[in-house]
């Protein structure tokens, strides 16, 4: 194993030297996309029917009538300092923004994340396991149309049977005001807070909030592996190695288990790692619909009021984000398989 | 000596669009404990099917037909259950192909330990790594590449290491197809001296498939030579080597020596496809010797002496031979275009 230890490294080093300019050349896209696009973020912020004279104004205050390149390179100082700046719409500090509405996306998306894995592996194992007997016929199927259904429909539905006919569950917001208002601030995420203090029914009350739009977001994103993990079990059930084992007469489980399941989940780590975009994008519509105080509820909000500068500052959270999961997948899929060497 | 493994009347074929394959095609075998029967044959002939139908270790979709015997069991209708026990412990396999062989994400110790923990519950930690290291040690892999990973060896050890798995578990009837072919020279004899031993010390029965006609004269008790899906000779090795009775033996054996003689000799033609092969006896199209009832009736197999088996219509029954019968084909088929 000693060889393989420097050129991990080498590997480690380049791979993470490459996301500076990936960065940067991300950031720039960012602050060009928002200047092309149609619209005028102050008359927008102002609601659309404020006099030129205060609009001028107060984009010259903003610094919007200097020329293209001075904003971008003040754009760029600001970023390298780690300021974000303030939203034009309603003055709020971006970086809070990403603190506090962040905090509400990565509970969200962390649980779906793991609804999406307990539901998509274990459906796709079954349905690779037993093929083409009805388990696997519905397991398809279910994938399909999953992966079919829209998520706001899907969250509509589960509102509309668990939130309004069957009374359950609440259908928006991440806890109830009462809660909102006593739980005291530790990490932002309501989930750990609650924890942190020892309140229960604050904890209750904040699963309960959870339930529906982080299984609705979990369903539709673990409908992706369904059919991968199904496909990757059948191949390598085939695979010399299995018929191997059972040459040395490896109990049927054991060739399951530890030769076709393990081996067979290694490519789906990688598609995990490649589709956290899509777990934002489908968290964007989740919040919308289930009014979830997140990241993607505001960049849905401010992208409708051209605020330049809130958008800039949660697509670059995004997209580092998409970035720091590849490097994660990349580093657990060489410590998992021993054949991937840099 | 008693048969540790019979083989009667096997049928394997295996279910392709294109039809059914027959592999093998009315086998019998019989191979005594201690004692080695070589099987040899062209590639396609159906040796590795054989050779894994015997485990009842058959792809989705192949079925198989007739009696497999080990110790007087028949393995083909054995409960699945029951024959998984018996493999590993009772009946080896190594495969052809040892590069895909070994599972990539585990060491060489975990399929060790696996395998030995599967059949040999009570064996303590230090005696599996004892027992593996030892098996491994006599492949001539030293005990510091233990926890490695696949990949990180050559295939002419991955070989090895698939032999000392499957002799780890000392079983009484072992297969091996083509233990050797991507070994060298030196550790090709070392092996065949580590089977050779293991029959000696263990009174393992050893079914060894190879294209080496070589290896069979030098480890071989008994051979079977094999052509589309039967056995087309059976015999001592020594005396079929000696006096050849089926014209396709004689024929690969030409095809060796005539190599060191520098002369290159082959038999005209390839095997046929197996799911519509030639009719009556299958070699016909290539044979030398081919006679009129050659492709109108199959052969059926004959003793010409006690020890020996043979599947040519040469050597009767006669009264199976239809009047001119034994007429060469060759002729007939001119007469035939002469009279067009
Ligand atoms: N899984 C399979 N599905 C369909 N046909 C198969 C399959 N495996 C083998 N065959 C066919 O069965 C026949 C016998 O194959 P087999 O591998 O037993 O030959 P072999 O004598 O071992 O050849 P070689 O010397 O090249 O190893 C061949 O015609 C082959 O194409
Ligand atoms: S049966 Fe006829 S064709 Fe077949 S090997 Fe014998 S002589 Fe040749
Ligand atoms: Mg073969």
């Amino acid at each position: 194993m000693n060889q393989t230890g420097p050129s991990l490294k080498r590997y480690a080093i380049t791979r993470l030297a490459l996301v500076v300019p990936m960065v940067f050349i991300l950031l720039t896209l960012v602050f060009l996309l928002m200047r092309v696009a149609p619209g005028n973020p102050v008359s927008a912020a102002l609601g659309g029917h404020a006099p030129p004279a205060v609009i001028k104004a107060i984009s010259h205050q903003l610094g919007y009538d200097k020329p293209v390149y001075v904003q971008y390179a003040h754009y760029l100082g600001q970023i390298i300092r780690g300021n974000f700046g303030t939203t034009i719409s309603d003055r709020r500090s971006v970086g809070s923004i990403i603190l506090v509405n962040g905090a509400a996306t990565l509970e969200l998306t962390f649980f779906a994340l793991i609804v999406a894995i307990v539901v998509g592996v274990l459906v796709g194992l079954v349905s690779g396991r037993f093929r083409d007997s009805p388990i696997d016929a519905g397991g398809r199927l279910f994938g399909i149309v999953v992966y079919a259904t829209p998520v706001f429909f899907l969250g509509m539905l589960a509102q509309l049977v668990f939130g309004i006919w069957l009374n359950w569950l609440p259908t928006s917001d991440q806890a109830s005001p009462i809660t909102e208002a006593l739980l005291q601030t530790h990490t932002n995420i309501f989930f750990i807070d609650a924890i942190i203090d020892g309140n229960w029914t604050a904890l209750k009350d904040i699963v309960e909030h959870l339930i529906l739009p982080a299984t609705t977001l979990g369903i539709v994103y673990g409908g992706v592996f369904i059919r991968l993990i199904r496909i990757n079990v059948i191949r390598t059930l085939k695979e010399d190695y299995i018929e191997a084992a059972r040459a040395r007469g490896i109990n049927e489980r054991s060739v399951v288990y530890r030769h076709a399941f393990r081996n067979a989940l290694v490519p789906v780590i990688t598609v995990v790692g490649l589709s956290i975009a899509l777990l934002l994008g489908g968290a964007i519509l989740t919040e919308t619909t289930f009014n979830w105080p997140g990241i993607g509820h505001e960049l849905y909000v401010y992208l409708q009021n051209r605020d330049y500068a809130a958008v800039q500052g949660i697509v670059v959270v995004f997209a580092l984000v998409v970035v720091a999961a590849s490097i994660v997948i990349d580093f657990a899929t060489a410590f998992i398989d021993p054949r991937v060497r840099y | 000596m008693s048969a540790v493994l019979e083989v009667r009347n096997l049928r394997l074929w295996y279910g392709t669009a294109r039809g059914s394959v027959r592999a093998v095609d009315g086998v019998s075998l019989e191979i005594a404990a201690g004692s080695v029967l070589g099987l040899v044959g062209e590639s396609g002939c159906g040796k590795s099917t054989l050779g894994r139908g015997i485990l009842g270790l058959l792809p989705e979709g192949a079925r198989a037909d007739g009696e497999v015997l080990y110790k007087g069991r028949n393995l083909v209708t054995m409960a699945p259950r029951e024959l998984r026990r018996l493999r590993g412990p009772d009946l080896g396999l190594i495969f052809q192909e040892p590069m895909t062989r070994l599972n990539p994400l585990l060491r060489i110790e975990d399929h060790f330990r696996e395998t030995l923990e599967q059949h040999e519950s009570k064996l303590t930690d230090d005696a599996i790594r004892r027992r593996s290291l030892d098996t491994l040690g006599r492949m001539g892999i030293p005990p510091t590449r233990f926890r490695q990973y696949p990949h990180e060896f050559s295939g002419g050890m991955r070989q090895r290491i698939m032999i000392a798995l499957a002799l780890v578990l000392r079983p009484s009837l072992l297969v091996a197809d083509e233990p050797t072919t991507s070994l060298d020279v030196i550790v090709e004899a070392q092996i065949l001296r580590i089977l050779a031993d293991l029959k000696a010390n263990f009174d393992t029965a050893l079914l060894l498939i190879t294209h080496n006609l070589g290896i069979v004269a030098e480890a071989c008790d008994r051979v079977a030579v094999m052509y589309a899906g039967q056995i087309a000779e059976e015999g001592p090795a020594r005396d079929v080597f000696a006096e050849p009775k089926h014209p396709y033996t004689r024929e690969l054996l030409r095809s060796t020596i005539s190599l060191e003689t520098t002369e290159l000799h082959s038999i005209p033609g390839a095997p046929p496809n197996l799911i519509t092969p030639p009719t009556g006896c299958r070699f016909h199209p290539r044979c030398p010797d081919v006679m009129r009832v050659c492709p109108a009736r199959d052969p059926i197999e004959t003793r010409p002496e006690p020890d020996r088996r043979v599947l040519c219509w040469l050597y009767g029954p006669d009264g199976d031979i239809p009047p001119g019968g034994t007429e060469p084909a060759e002729r007939e088929r001119i007469a035939l275009a002469e009279e067009a």
